[in-house]
């Protein structure tokens, strides 16, 4: 249980967070093209609880939709808020806006805007420094060619380095099976690499953590993306939201924690906007 | 005996692996004298890691190699660049400036030309010129591929390294000739360079005095004070050779100098067509010949 609630604690940081994102999209606070990852929050927040415990500090390679492994991860929140806000004084210092997020820190290296490309970056820092990686990728940007000769090649090598595919089905508004016929896990298993279909629940990620940074490994989660790709709009075909479900789960504890969350974000935005 | 280049770069490269600085990578480095012989015979234990046949994701290994070590990438074809260089544009040439996190990467990207075809003939630097962050010199003597090794140790930066094959047995170093009143400065860049010692000999039995430029520093450009006092006092108009197609490098340096000096600077270069493998086809360096009538033209005769 513990492990579920302290996801669920990161969780709670994340979806508030992107909440309060979306807000100040609408309200044209943040004039960046920001992408946010509510629905999706589980995957990072996980992986950051089972590294933690595992007593490891990856090397983190995400790609635009990046708050939540940044939040996660330990990021500072209101440097992050300022980033978006586009202001000297965010993470990257108003370079990086939402979809470009680096932090040497927390070992978070950003991403360049070309979809796939922390696919090889990753196996490469990967193979040079032996030290674990995870790499997130979305499940369009895994079709990118040069992440597949990445996977191949770290394979080959042996490297310990999670590909994490945030599988949302979707590539702007494009559904997979519009895209391709193959499966991620087919490929990756074709290239020796341990490969899984997974939900995004923190049960079904943990119970996959004993392979986590011996050899390569792909987890290919099944994940819902509540909000358009670009902007604060929600997304009217909803299937299902990950956060409701483990709240309900964990019971009286996460409503507590989801409100003090809720509270921490909007005073330190309040905080942020203020200071002008 | 002097040095060749192609000692000086293969001593280069050993040293590198074993101050374990970082490691050399590229394709099919086992098959030593693939690379022209510019290739210690070593194994990936020693740090030279051959990568597979993925060009696109090959430059981008590299670029997550540069943030954790100074590697050297081989790129045996400068044309191969079209599919390696995106990700080291994209990435390790900014990665400094907007995450504050520096990717060196010592590029050693080879020139070649004679019936090789259209992708892996002649060079390609200016692929990466225009964009910020790079670094790039063509060094065609020992002394300055020392120079260029030794600006990569003391920086953070991707380093291009413009290389020409045919000039890996030079062992010589080529110096500036700049005339008092010259008729005519010739800007050389590369395996061009050699050409423009021919021409100026080829000139002086006529009587005609031609200046020699050596651009070894390309991005950012450094033009000599003497470069510059040579143009503007010259009879007639500088010539500015490249190994590239001119729609690039050359025609931007040529601005620059124009521009400090008012004098006017041509270019010459790779042809504006495809080049093939037949004689009759390929698309060469600027030739003794071409830049013969070119001299002649800016000379009116
Ligand atoms: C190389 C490249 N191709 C295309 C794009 C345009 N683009 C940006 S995001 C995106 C979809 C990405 O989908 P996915 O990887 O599944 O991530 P998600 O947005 O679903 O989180 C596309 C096509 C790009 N930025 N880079």
């Amino acid at each position: 249980m513990n492990y579920r609630l302290n996801v669920f604690k990161k969780a709670s940081l994340c979806r508030n967070f992107e909440l309060s994102t979306s807000d100040h999209i609408n309200s044209g606070k943040i004039y960046v093209p920001t992408y946010v990852s509510t629905g999706q929050e589980f995957i990072s927040s996980s992986l950051s609880i089972i590294s933690k415990t595992k007593k490891i500090k990856p090397l983190l390679f995400g790609q635009h939709r990046c708050h939540s492994i940044y939040l996660s991860f330990g990021g500072k929140i209101d440097y992050l808020i300022d980033e978006l806000l586009g202001r000297d004084t965010g993470i990257n210092k108003g370079f990086s806006g939402s979809a470009s997020v680096g932090n040497s820190k927390i070992n978070m290296y950003g991403h360049d805007g070309l979809m796939g490309s922390n696919g090889p970056i990753g196996v490469g820092a990967c193979f040079a420094s032996k030290k674990p990686t995870i790499i997130f990728l979305g499940d369009a940007a895994v079709e990118e060619d040069y992440v597949l000769g990445a996977m191949g090649w770290a394979s080959k090598k042996k490297l310990p380095l999670i590909f994490v595919i945030e599988d949302n089905n979707f590539s702007i508004a494009t559904e997979k099976a519009v895209r391709r016929n193959w499966e991620i896990k087919d490929i990756a298993k074709s290239f020796k690499i341990k490969a899984f279909d997974i939900k995004d629940c923190p049960l079904e990620i943990k119970y996959k953590s004993k392979y986590f940074f011996k050899q390569p490994i792909l987890l290919n989660i099944f994940t819902n993306r509540i909000n358009e790709h670009r902007g604060g709009e929600s997304l009217k075909k909803n299937k299902y939201d990950r956060y409701l479900i483990e709240m309900k789960k964990i019971g009286k504890k996460a409503t507590i924690i989801d409100q003090k969350f809720k509270k921490l974000i909007e005073k330190l935005w309040q905080k942020r906007l203020e200071k002008r | 005996m002097a040095k060749t280049l192609r000692e000086t770069i293969k001593e280069t490269l050993r040293s590198h692996l074993k101050k374990k600085i970082g490691k050399v990578y590229g394709q099919c480095l086992n098959a030593v004298d693939w690379i022209e012989g510019t290739v210690p015979s070593l194994k990936e234990k020693d740090g030279l890691i051959d990568l597979s046949m993925a060009d696109v994701a090959n430059g981008g290994i590299v670029v997550g190699a540069g943030l954790i070590e100074k590697p050297i990438y081989i790129i045996r074809f400068q044309g191969l660049n079209w599919f390696n260089a995106p990700i080291i544009i994209n990435y390790a040439c900014k990665s400094k400036e907007i995450w504050n996190i520096p990717c060196p990467i010592f590029i050693r990207s080879i020139g070649m030309e004679g019936s090789i075809g259209p992708v892996t003939g002649s060079s390609h630097h200016s692929i990466y010129f225009r964009m910020p962050g790079i670094k790039i010199v063509s060094p065609m003597t020992p002394n300055e591929y020392r120079k260029a090794y030794d600006y990569f140790i003391k920086n953070e930066d991707v380093l291009y390294l413009s290389e020409h094959s045919k000039s890996y047995n030079n062992s010589k170093e080529l110096t500036d000739k700049l005339e008092k009143n010259t008729d005519v400065i010739i800007f050389a860049i590369s395996i061009t360079r050699f050409q423009a010692y021919k021409i100026k000999n080829y000139f002086k039995k006529l009587d005609i005095k031609i200046s020699i430029a050596n651009i070894f520093w390309i991005k950012p450009f450094k033009i000599k004070r003497k470069w510059l006092e040579t143009l503007k006092n010259s009879k007639f108009d500088g010539l500015l050779l490249d190994d590239d197609y001119v729609d690039g490098t050359a025609k931007a340096l040529a601005y620059e100098l124009t521009k400090k000096t008012k004098k006017n600077v041509r270019v010459l270069g790779l042809e504006d067509r495809s080049a093939g493998f037949s004689r009759s086809k390929d698309n060469l360096s600027p030739n003794f010949e071409r830049i013969r009538k070119e001299v002649y033209k800016i000379i009116k005769k």
